[in-house]
C-alpha cells in the first residue's frame, strides 16, 4: 500500500494513525446506528449508552491529533506522507463531530417517544439514516482499499440524502399543521433529521480527503448545494387529508 | 523431515551386510544379516580361531538390538510419510475448500489470503489490505487486538453488518502457531435465525396493520347485510362485490408479504448464471399485454444492438420489470405510451445495461421520489387504492437490485411522466 521508509518505526507509526482512525470510523457508525435504534424502538437505556460512548471519540481525536504533530515534529514529512498525516487529522475531527451528532440524536429520544408516537413518524427517518449510514459505510472502506476511482457513488448519494431531507421536512411539517400536539416531537424529529443529514455531509467531507490524500489532486468541485428545505413556507405544504 | 528419515535409511544400509537387498526384504535383512555373520563364524571356526566367533557373537548381539531401532525408524518414516499427503496440500487450497468465509492475516493485521466465501461475502477485500481498517466495529477491534496481542490464544464474537443488507455473524478467531505468525479469521454465518425472527416481527406488524382496513370494511358490510340492508336485493349485490374486491385485496397483499420476504431470506444470489435482458423483458411486455391493452396503453420497444447479458436471476429480474411495467401501465395511463429501453452504459464508474422504463402520465412530485420504494409508502393512496396497488411492488423492486449491486434511480416531472431506470452493472 505504502513505500517502505527506511526507518521501520515510521512505517509503524502510520500504520497505528490509519488503525487508529478505523477504530473511531468503525465506533462512529456503532453510535449512529444504535442512536436511531433506540429513538426508534424508544429505548432511553440504549440512548444513554450513546451518550456515554461519544467521550471515547473525543479521546480518540486528541489521541491522533497529538500523534500525528509528533510525527510531523519527528520525521519531517513529505509529499504522500504529509497528505496522510494532515488527511488523518481531518477525517479524525469529522468523524468526531459525527459523534457529536449522532449523540444529539440520542439526546432527543426521550423528548420524542414521550408520548407514544405512530410509527410511521419514524419510517422516514429510519430510510434517510440507513442512507446516510451506507454513505459512511462506503466511504471508510474506501479509506481502507484505497479505491478512489470509485468515490464517484459519494455525489450521488449525497443528492438522494438530500431529497429524502427535504422531503421528511415537508412531511414533519404537515404533521405539525394537523394538530399542535405534535409539534414538540416533530421539532426534535426535524432536528434529527438534520443531524443525520448532517453526517452525510461529514461523510462527504471524508471522502474529499480521502481522494486528496490518495491522488494529491482536489475532488473536482461541482457540487450545486443540495437540501431544498430554504424554499418550503406554509403556504404551499397542505395538511393531509 | 522426509529428508532426514531418507539420510538416516542411508546410514543404516552402509552399516548393514544386507546393502544389495531388495526393498520388499528391508524389514527382513537384520535377520538375513544375522544368518551370514553364523554362516561366516561356523566357516572360520572350522578354519582359524576364536577372535572370529567373538566377532561373530557381538555382531549377532548388535543385530538382536538393532532391529528394534529399525522398527522405530520405519514407524518414523511411515508417519512422515503420512504427513506428507498434508503437507504437499497448500493452505490456499484448504482455505478454497472451507465453504464459511475464512481470513489469514498476519501479525500487522494485513491479510495475507482470503478464500472465494470471503470475497464474496466482504466485496472490497484484497490481500495486502488492513484488516482492521475494513471490519471496524468496535468488538471486531477489540477481537483483533486481543489475539495480536497474545492475550487469547483465540476468541469469539458476535458480529453484525447492517447495510446494505443485514448480515450476523459468529466470528472466531485462533493463531495458527507452529512459528508461522499467521492467525486465523472464520466467520459462521448466522444471518438466517436472526432474519427468521425479524420477518416474523415485520410481518406480523405490516400485515395486521394492512390487513385491518379491508377487514374492518368487510366486517361493515357484513353488519349492514345482516341489518338494515336485509333485504335489499340491489343494496346486497353491490355490498357483495365491494367485498370481493376487498378479499383480493388482501390476498394480494399476502401475497406481495410473502414474496418480499422469501427476498428477505435469502439476501445472496445465487453467482454465475447469466440472464438475457432482451428476451426477460420481451416476455415481460407478453405477459402484461392484456392489462397494457386494458388501459389502452400501447408499449414501444427500443432496444441496444448486440447481446444484452447480465449475471443475474431470471425469475427475479423477471419480477422487478413486471413490477415497473405493471406501474408504468397503471399511473402513466393518461400518457397512452410507454416506452421501455435497454442501452449499454459504459458512463462512470459501472460499465453494465440500463433498462429504462419511462411513462407519460402525471408524472411524481418531486418530494415523493426519494421515498416511493419504502414500504406501504403511497403517493396518492386513492389512486393506489383503484389501481389495487399494495404499497410493496417498488420496496420489492428495491430488495431484488440490492441483491444484484444494481441501481434504481428515479426520474419525474410532474405533468411529464415519470422513467424508472434500472442500472444492471456487467460484471
Amino acid at each position: 500500500m505504502q513505500s517502505v521508509h527506511i526507518v521501520s518505526a515510521y512505517d509503524e507509526e502510520l500504520k497505528y494513525l490509519s488503525k487508529r482512525i478505523a477504530a473511531m470510523g468503525g465506533h462512529a457508525e456503532r453510535m449512529v446506528e444504535q442512536a436511531v435504534t433506540a429513538l426508534v424502538n424508544a429505548d432511553p437505556g440504549l440512548a444513554q449508552k450513546v451518550i456515554r460512548d461519544d467521550t471515547v471519540l473525543d479521546e480518540g481525536q486528541r489521541e491522533i491529533d497529538d500523534k500525528a504533530i509528533i510525527i510531523i515534529a519527528k520525521r519531517q514529512p513529505m509529499a504522500a506522507d504529509l497528505r496522510e498525516i494532515v488527511g488523518t487529522i481531518r477525517i479524525s475531527a469529522d468523524l468526531e463531530r459525527v459523534g457529536d451528532l449522532a449523540k444529539n440524536v440520542a439526546k432527543r429520544v426521550v423528548a420524542v417517544t414521550d408520548g407514544r408516537q405512530p410509527t410511521s413518524l419514524f419510517r422516514g427517518l429510519e430510510a434517510l439514516s440507513n442512507l446516510a449510514l451506507t454513505q459512511l459505510k462506503e466511504v471508510l472502506d474506501v479509506y481502507a482499499s484505497r479505491s478512489v476511482e470509485k468515490i464517484g457513488f459519494v455525489r450521488d448519494r449525497d443528492d438522494q440524502i438530500d431529497a429524502m431531507y427535504t422531503s421528511l421536512f415537508r412531511e414533519l411539517l404537515t404533521y405539525m399543521m394537523e394538530d399542535p400536539r405534535n409539534i414538540t416531537p416533530c421539532t426534535h424529529l426535524l432536528f434529527c433529521a438534520k443531524n443525520i443529514e448532517r453526517i452525510g455531509d461529514h461523510a462527504t467531507n471524508i471522502a474529499e480527503t480521502i481522494y486528496y490524500i490518495v491522488t494529491g489532486d482536489q475532488l473536482p468541485a461541482e457540487r450545486p448545494k443540495g437540501d431544498k428545505t430554504d424554499k418550503i413556507s406554509l403556504s404551499e405544504t397542505q395538511p393531509v387529508k | 523431515m522426509r529428508a532426514r528419515g531418507q539420510m538416516a535409511d542411508l546410514d543404516t544400509e552402509q552399516r548393514g551386510i544386507a546393502q544389495t537387498m531388495a526393498a520388499r526384504l528391508w524389514n527382513s535383512r537384520w535377520l538375513l544379516a544375522a544368518g551370514v555373520v553364523a554362516i561366516v563364524a561356523v566357516y572360520a571356526l572350522a578354519g582359524i580361531s576364536a577372535y572370529v566367533v567373538l566377532a561373530a557373537l557381538l555382531l549377532l548381539f548388535a543385530a538382536a538390538i538393532l532391529p528394534a531401532a529399525g522398527a522405530r525408524q520405519s514407524t518414523g518414516s511411515g508417519a512422515a510419510i503420512e504427513a506428507t499427503g498434508l503437507q504437499r496440500l497448500s493452505g490456499e487450497y484448504l482455505a478454497a475448500a472451507v465453504a464459511d468465509p475464512l481470513i489469514i492475516f498476519d501479525r500487522a493485521a494485513t491479510i495475507v489470503h482470503a478464500n472465494a466465501a470471503a470475497f464474496a461475502a466482504f466485496g472490497g477485500i484484497a490481500p495486502g489490505m488492513s484488516l482492521s481498517l475494513k471490519f471496524r466495529a468496535p468488538e471486531m477491534q477489540a477481537l483483533l487486538d486481543g489475539v495480536l496481542s497474545g492475550d487469547v490464544a483465540s476468541d469469539i464474537v458476535d458480529y453484525t453488518e447492517k447495510l446494505p443488507v443485514e448480515r450476523a455473524y459468529r466470528v472466531s478467531v485462533s493463531s495458527v502457531g507452529h512459528a508461522t505468525d499467521l492467525y486465523v479469521l472464520v466467520f459462521k454465518d448466522q444471518s438466517e435465525a436472526r432474519r427468521i425472527d425479524r420477518m416474523r416481527a415485520d410481518f406480523i406488524a405490516n400485515a395486521s396493520h394492512e390487513l385491518r382496513t379491508p377487514l374492518a370494511s368487510i366486517a361493515g358490510f357484513i353488519e349492514t347485510l345482516r341489518g338494515p340492508a336485509r333485504n335489499d336485493a340491489a343494496a346486497r349485490d353491490q355490498f357483495l362485490q365491494i367485498m370481493q374486491s376487498q378479499t383480493g385485496r388482501m390476498a394480494r397483499l399476502i401475497d406481495d408479504l410473502l414474496s418480499l420476504s422469501r427476498l428477505e431470506m435469502k439476501p445472496y444470489l445465487k453467482p454465475g448464471t447469466e440472464v438475457d435482458l432482451r428476451q426477460t423483458v420481451d416476455s415481460v411486455i407478453d405477459s402484461l399485454g392484456p392489462l397494457a391493452s386494458e388501459n389502452a396503453v400501447a408499449i414501444e420497444r427500443r432496444y441496444a444492438d448486440g447481446p444484452l447479458h447480465v449475471p443475474g436471476d431470471r425469475d427475479e429480474l423477471f419480477q422487478v420489470f413486471e413490477n415497473l411495467l405493471e406501474n408504468a401501465c397503471k399511473y402513466g395511463q393518461s400518457g397512452g405510451r410507454v416506452v421501455v429501453s435497454i442501452a449499454h452504459s459504459d458512463a462512470g464508474s459501472e460499465p453494465g445495461i440500463d433498462v429504462t422504463i419511462r411513462d407519460f402520465g402525471p408524472g411524481i412530485p418531486e418530494e415523493h421520489i426519494p421515498r416511493i420504494t419504502e414500504r406501504f409508502y403511497r403517493v396518492d393512496v386513492e389512486t393506489s387504492r383503484t389501481q389495487k396497488g399494495t404499497g410493496l411492488g417498488l420496496s420489492i423492486v428495491k430488495h431484488i437490485l440490492t441483491r444484484h449491486n444494481a441501481r434504481l434511480s428515479i426520474k419525474s416531472e410532474v405533468g411529464n411522466g415519470a422513467a424508472f431506470s434500472v442500472h444492471l452493472p456487467a460484471h
